[in-house]
């Protein structure tokens, strides 16, 4: 009703014999987009608006089927299957994958700074991982390293990424070594090392055993002085040492603190 | 006339304007009378000009000969997105020499979108004695030599911002030539400087600058320098970090910690370029008095920003990438409910499946518990007509709506059906709304909506939308505070636009690519508006070498009082009184 309102105003500044209607003025409906490929005159939009209309709304797709059987607009389900099956990935999609779409220019609206920001992060990002890859302790995804104590005749391997805190890896690390150690009061004594992290530096004085760690710079630290997450990032192996040999590790410590500010 | 409306001296008069400062009052005011409009521009210190080429440098120094502050855009906001071909325009360097000539007490430059020589810099650095302040936004064209004469000579500046400029970094000495004794400056933008700076002269800078507010340094600053930098500006209200990642140094982290708690003034933050999460905690002592964070770069995944804004209960922006995920925009909607601007940026917008979680429900989620928002850009791919409708009931106070749902004519998902109903709705809810992006299917419907409910809309941006002129029609008939238009896309041509010529007048701009207008179109809308510069870009050559009907590539329309520029390059042409084409 509204377009014949617009064309009886009459309102026609156009070129004389330039009336006829070009096909790309037609009422084009939703079904219409689909199939149509539109012959613009417009040389620049050729390939915009071919790929555009190509990657339409493939109603094929299994995520579509899926959502218009969602009509009651209950969004949760609709939510969750894009990533369902996917495993979350930080980083794009891989780029040796060629892209199935020609990029349109200036689209999606994405400022190019930004993009080249992005751009070069995501290859550093990707160069960083495959180091951590390396230089790890031979791992996949997990923490794995090696546990030893001194006295006891082989290694054990622990996974950080199992443990949330501190207290939580004494415990699996007591359990580990329980059976190495020559009375029962040594292992308890153990646990205790972990619970607080201001107090290593009293239980020294009183225990036998200190748990220790190789950091990535080679450096021997004692357990507990840092949030856990950073211990986990930073670990590359633990070392229960008898507690003799572990004093002079503290001083050493603090060293390298203030070498380093 | 009375004698009565001489009896207020000029000097009394005077010193009432200087409490107008809006630019609308001050045109209200130069419109009452004819002495009102001299005493006016004689003591109007700034002015502001969205377009630089609706005006020239002679007009402006003539009607205001004592300026202080000039702010000048360039090109086109499309050109953001590549649109606008290189060389097309917005050359600061008449303008500068023009002032330089004009106002040895200009105090003041503010450029967007403007191609700015080393020579223009050069320019500003030996004109004006009082030079406090420069902001190139957006920018181009020149390199470090110019930053270092401005550095070696600006005595009394107070503010280097380049944000987001492309600056050729030739070398980091330029930050050397401050002077020992140079003490004023209060804000730094170098963020987007590729090279590293001199990191000592840069310390040394900080420190001896006790009004400095604001510090975006730029990636190359490595993070184990920051918390000398923080040590030497407590006072710091505003700090973009460099790289946040280091190898994993507890000494690192303590120190970097420390450092931020020591900044009790520290609201705003951003940078955060090559993010490792361990790191982020040394931030937590500082979250719950900041109200700005730009995470736009940090490369995170949903927990490590849950952790980080779940803490900052005051903030009131957030921009961020969208691995944030809708959960965490859910414990964004419940943790930080002084929330007034949100932007989530796509960590893939090329990738084709969605490798995050983020759906519309994430802004649906925020709409709902931020009362206070006002101000979205949100890139997704998906929307629903029923969230848009949810959103727009729960925020009516929204002034600024930017939607990119990154597949072009999207369909509501649930549905299939266009969109028009949903934005229709944002339309008709939001009184207030100055500024919308559209995306998604869309027909001529929507743009009904918009001319109807959309009074206050200032800017609209318009992509792979709508059916027929109609639509054009709509907005332009519909909108009656228009400013800004750009449509890139649609199947608009010539009969709304020469219908609606006269609208035209009254914006700032219009741009129109990969449309349907006509070259004949252009020309008569050339001809019979002779204040309008209609100007056709086309890179594959003279547009009358095709035939009259063949749609333009570009078409770029502003009002001006300058009449066509003369700087064009050889891809752009103006329609003009002559009829004939003018390539200059």
């Amino acid at each position: 009703m509204e377009k014949m309102v617009f064309e009886e105003t009459e309102l026609r500044l156009g070129l004389p014999g330039n009336n006829k209607k070009k096909n790309n003025e037609k009422k084009r409906g939703f079904s219409e987009t689909e199939s149509e490929t539109e012959s613009d005159e417009n040389n620049n939009s050729d390939e915009t608006s071919n790929t555009t209309v190509d990657l339409l709304l493939n109603l094929s797709s299994p995520k579509k089927e899926a959502n218009k059987n969602n009509n009651n607009g209950v969004v949760a389900e609709n939510h969750s299957s894009p990533n369902s099956n996917k495993e979350k990935n930080l980083l794009p999609s891989d780029p040796a994958k060629p892209p199935a779409k020609a990029q349109v220019v200036g689209w999606p609206p994405v400022r190019s700074y930004r993009k080249n920001m992005f751009a070069v992060q995501k290859s550093s990002t990707e160069e960083s991982q495959k180091n951590e890859k390396n230089n790890n302790n031979g791992n996949g995804n997990g923490s794995f390293v090696k546990v030893s104590m001194d006295g006891a005749p082989y290694l054990r391997k622990v996974d950080l990424k199992n443990y949330n805190s501190y207290p939580q890896l004494s415990d699996a690390l007591g359990k580990m070594f329980s059976s190495f150690t020559i009375g029962s009061c040594e292992s308890e004594g153990m646990k205790d090392f972990f619970m607080n992290e201001r107090a290593l530096m009293d239980l020294l004085n009183n225990s036998d055993y200190v748990p220790t760690y190789e950091d990535k710079d080679g450096d021997w630290m004692l357990v507990g002085d840092v949030p856990w997450e950073m211990f986990v990032e930073s670990c590359k192996r633990l070392r229960i040492m008898k507690g003799k040999e572990a004093i002079g590790l503290a001083p050493r410590a603090m060293e390298k603190c203030k070498n380093r500010s | 006339m009375k004698k009565a409306a001489y009896s207020f001296p000029e000097e009394v008069l005077e010193h009432v304007f200087s409490f107008i400062v809006s630019d609308k009052d001050r045109s209200s005011i130069s419109l009452v009378c004819k002495s009102w409009y001299e005493i006016e521009r004689w003591c109007r210190r700034k002015v502001f000009v969205g377009n630089c080429y609706a005006v020239s440098p002679p007009i402006l120094i003539k009607r205001f000969p004592e300026l202080r502050s000039v702010t000048l855009k360039g090109k086109p906001h499309f050109a953001d997105f590549n649109l606008v071909p290189e060389g097309w325009g917005g050359f600061a360097c008449p303008w500068i020499r023009a002032m330089a000539g004009a106002y040895p007490w200009l105090e003041e430059i503010r450029l967007k979108r403007m191609v700015v020589s080393d020579e223009s810099l050069e320019i500003i650095a030996k004109s004006f004695r009082n030079f406090k302040v420069l902001v190139l936004s957006s920018c181009e064209g020149f390199t470090t030599e110019g930053l270092a004469a401005i550095a070696a000579n600006c005595r009394n500046l107070r503010e280097l911002d380049l944000r987001e400029s492309e600056v050729e970094d030739l070398s980091g000495r330029w930050l050397s030539d401050f002077p020992d004794s140079y003490t004023s400056l209060e804000s730094l933008n170098i963020s987007c400087l590729g090279n590293e700076v001199n990191l000592l002269a840069l310390e040394r800078l900080v420190s001896r600058c006790p009004n400095l507010k604001t510090l975006r340094l730029n990636r190359a600053v490595p993070l184990d320098r920051l918390p000398n930098l923080l040590r030497g500006a407590p006072q710091l209200a505003e700090l973009g970090t460099g790289a946040y990642t280091s190898e994993m140094r507890p000494d690192v982290f303590s120190n970097l910690a420390e450092a931020f708690a020591g900044c009790k003034q520290l609201k705003t933050l951003s940078g955060f370029w090559d993010v490792l999460p361990s790191y982020l905690p040394a931030v937590y002592p500082i979250c719950s008095q900041l109200i700005s964070l730009n995470l736009s770069y940090a490369t995170v995944q949903s927990p490590d920003l849950i952790k980080l804004v779940s803490r900052c209960e005051k903030l009131q922006k957030l921009w961020v990438l969208d691995y944030i995920e809708d959960d965490g925009l859910e414990v964004l909607a419940a943790s930080c409910k002084d929330l007034r601007e949100l932007r989530v940026f796509p960590s893939d917008p090329f990738g084709l499946e969605p490798n995050v979680a983020l759906t519309e429900q994430g802004l649906v989620s925020v709409s709902e518990g931020c009362p206070k928002l006002q101000s979205v850009l949100y890139f997704c791919r998906q929307m629903s007509n029923a969230a848009l409708n949810t959103i727009a009931r729960n925020r009516p106070n929204l002034t600024r709506f930017r939607l990119c749902i990154i597949e072009p004519r999207s369909p509501d998902y649930l549905t299939l059906q266009p969109l028009d109903d949903g934005f229709g709705a944002i339309v008709e809810h939001c009184k207030d709304l100055r500024r919308l992006s559209l995306s998604g299917l869309l027909t001529d419907r929507v743009f009904g909506y918009i001319g109807t409910y959309g009074k206050k809309l200032e800017m609209l941006s318009v992509a792979f939308a709508g059916d027929s002129d109609l639509g054009l029609h709509h907005v332009l008939s519909g909108c009656d505070n228009l400013r800004k238009l750009e449509i890139r896309d649609c199947p608009f041509g010539d009969k709304a636009l020469l219908a609606n010529a006269a609208k035209l007048e009254t914006m700032r701009s219009l741009w129109m690519s990969s449309c349907s207008v006509s070259f004949g179109a252009c020309k008569v809308l050339g001809q019979k508006m002779p204040r309008l510069n209609v100007e056709v870009m086309d890179e594959s050559g003279p547009p009358d070498s095709r035939p009259e009907s063949s749609p333009v590539e570009k078409l770029y329309v502003y009002r001006t009082v300058a009449g066509p520029r003369l700087d064009m390059p050889g891809f752009v042409w103006t329609m003009d009184d002559n009829s004939a084409l003018r390539i200059s």
